[in-house]
């Protein structure tokens, strides 16, 4: 459950960009996750629920954005969406691919008050 | 509460320096009770807003792992100062890590010098069997924790104090998932997995694989008894990772260790000595 730990971070960084900007309340949080961040998303909310209890992000509106995994073929340089890292390029079969995005993992904004 | 680990007041990570001598005895038992600023906070809005409840929006763009990223590579400077060479052993629990680890550092003792950190949720054991190896070792122990992470790893340092161009093992929890995500300021990462497990574990369980530099398939003297297909597991490895080495070894025959000692030693690099 390394969830848990992500959430303790998120919260980490939630509450000091908050309380640097003086805001007493944190209505909304934004966050990407790259489909292959290693983050599984039951885990993560319910790490969720149990962490922010007495913290400010306790009520705060959680908005994710999902980003999509992508890969370039190292053979025939074809750009495609995986869903795993073990997915072959579609147009020459290989399995000789660089991931080029999926892997955010990062907190994007804040909706403070 | 650490929030770097996430660990609550009931499961404190505590540091053990372990000698031969006395297995239990010793009383260096700390208990990681403070909580330091190893991060920053950003007050580029000095500009104070006092008109409350006006609602406004801060762009953060923080990467969430940062916190430990800039620990792992605070650790990675002290390795790369002291030119220590780092290895981060990750499995499922039973895979061989220990095992893998006594044999090499009984039969390279005379050639190079070992230092071992040991991750475990609780108890001494791995520790204990590390030191009777006669090597210097600290055990972290990480109560409901689920992975070492490098804030834990600066901390074990601070006492073990390893030795200028020495080898250090760093044996992680026992688990094949949370691990991936932590760097500690290795060098390499060395994923071990042994024929009795599945051969779909590299589809299983990507992260790790794709993370590491080395894989090591362990308890090859058990082929005879289980079906495992090596080739499958190779190749299934190699779609998720294409850099990926392989290495197979028995820690109980000894088969294939030459291999493992071969590719440690071409990672051991020569100090570039200034007179
Ligand atoms: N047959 C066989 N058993 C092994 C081998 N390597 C380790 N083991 C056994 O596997 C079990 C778990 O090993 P250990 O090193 O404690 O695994 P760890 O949890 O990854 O540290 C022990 O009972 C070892 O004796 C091997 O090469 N062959
Ligand atoms: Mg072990
Ligand atoms: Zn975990
Ligand atoms: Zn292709
Ligand atoms: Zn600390
Ligand atoms: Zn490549």
């Amino acid at each position: 459950m390394h969830e848990l730990s992500i959430v303790m971070g998120i919260i980490k960084i939630a509450e000091d960009y908050a309380k640097a900007a003086d805001a007493q309340f944190i209505d909304e949080i934004e966050l990407d996750i790259g489909a292959l961040s290693g983050i599984d998303m039951q885990s993560m909310e319910f790490a969720w629920t149990q962490a922010i209890k007495g913290t400010m992000l306790n009520g705060t509106t959680k908005k994710i954005n999902t980003i999509l995994a992508k890969a370039k073929c190292l053979d025939c340089e074809a750009e495609f969406e995986i869903k795993n890292y073990f997915d072959a390029c579609p147009a020459c079969g290989e399995h000789l691919i660089a991931i080029m995005q999926g892997k955010e993992l990062k907190v994007k904004s804040l909706l403070v008050s | 509460m650490c929030a770097t680990c996430g660990c609550g007041p009931d499961s404190k990570t505590t540091y053990q320096l372990v000698d031969k001598d006395e297995n239990n005895g010793h009383d260096h038992n700390h208990q990681h009770l403070h909580s330091h600023e190893h991060s920053h906070t950003h007050d580029h809005d000095e500009k104070h807003n006092h008109s409350h409840p006006e609602k406004k929006v801060i762009d953060v763009e923080q990467d969430i792992l940062q916190q430990n990223n800039l620990l792992a590579e605070r650790n990675r400077g002290y390795f790369d100062a002291k030119n220590i060479l780092a290895l981060n052993l990750v499995s499922s629990p039973g895979s061989g890590k220990t095992s893998l680890l006594e044999r090499t550092l009984i039969d390279l003792k005379n050639e190079l010098e070992f230092v071992v950190i040991e991750g475990d949720q609780q108890t001494n054991n791995d520790a204990n069997r590390i030191a009777e190896t006669g090597t210097r070792v600290t055990q972290i122990n990480t109560g409901k924790g689920c992975h070492l992470d490098a804030h834990m790893v600066l901390h074990a340092l601070q006492g073990l104090k390893p030795k200028d161009n020495s080898v250090m093992f760093i044996e992680n929890v026992g688990n094949l998932v949370c691990p991936a995500m932590f760097d500690l300021g290795e060098k390499e990462r060395v994923v071990i997995i042994s024929v009795t497990e599945g051969d779909d574990k590299p589809l299983k369980y990507p992260d790790m694989f794709y993370s590491s530099t080395l894989c090591i398939i362990n308890k090859t003297d058990l082929l005879p008894y289980v079906p495992f297909d090596i080739e499958k597991v190779k190749a299934n490895a190699k779609k998720v990772n294409h850099h990926l080495e392989i290495i197979e070894v028995s820690c109980t025959s000894g088969e294939g260790l030459d291999k493992w000692y071969k590719w440690l030693k071409s990672k051991v690099l020569q100090p570039e000595v200034v007179c």
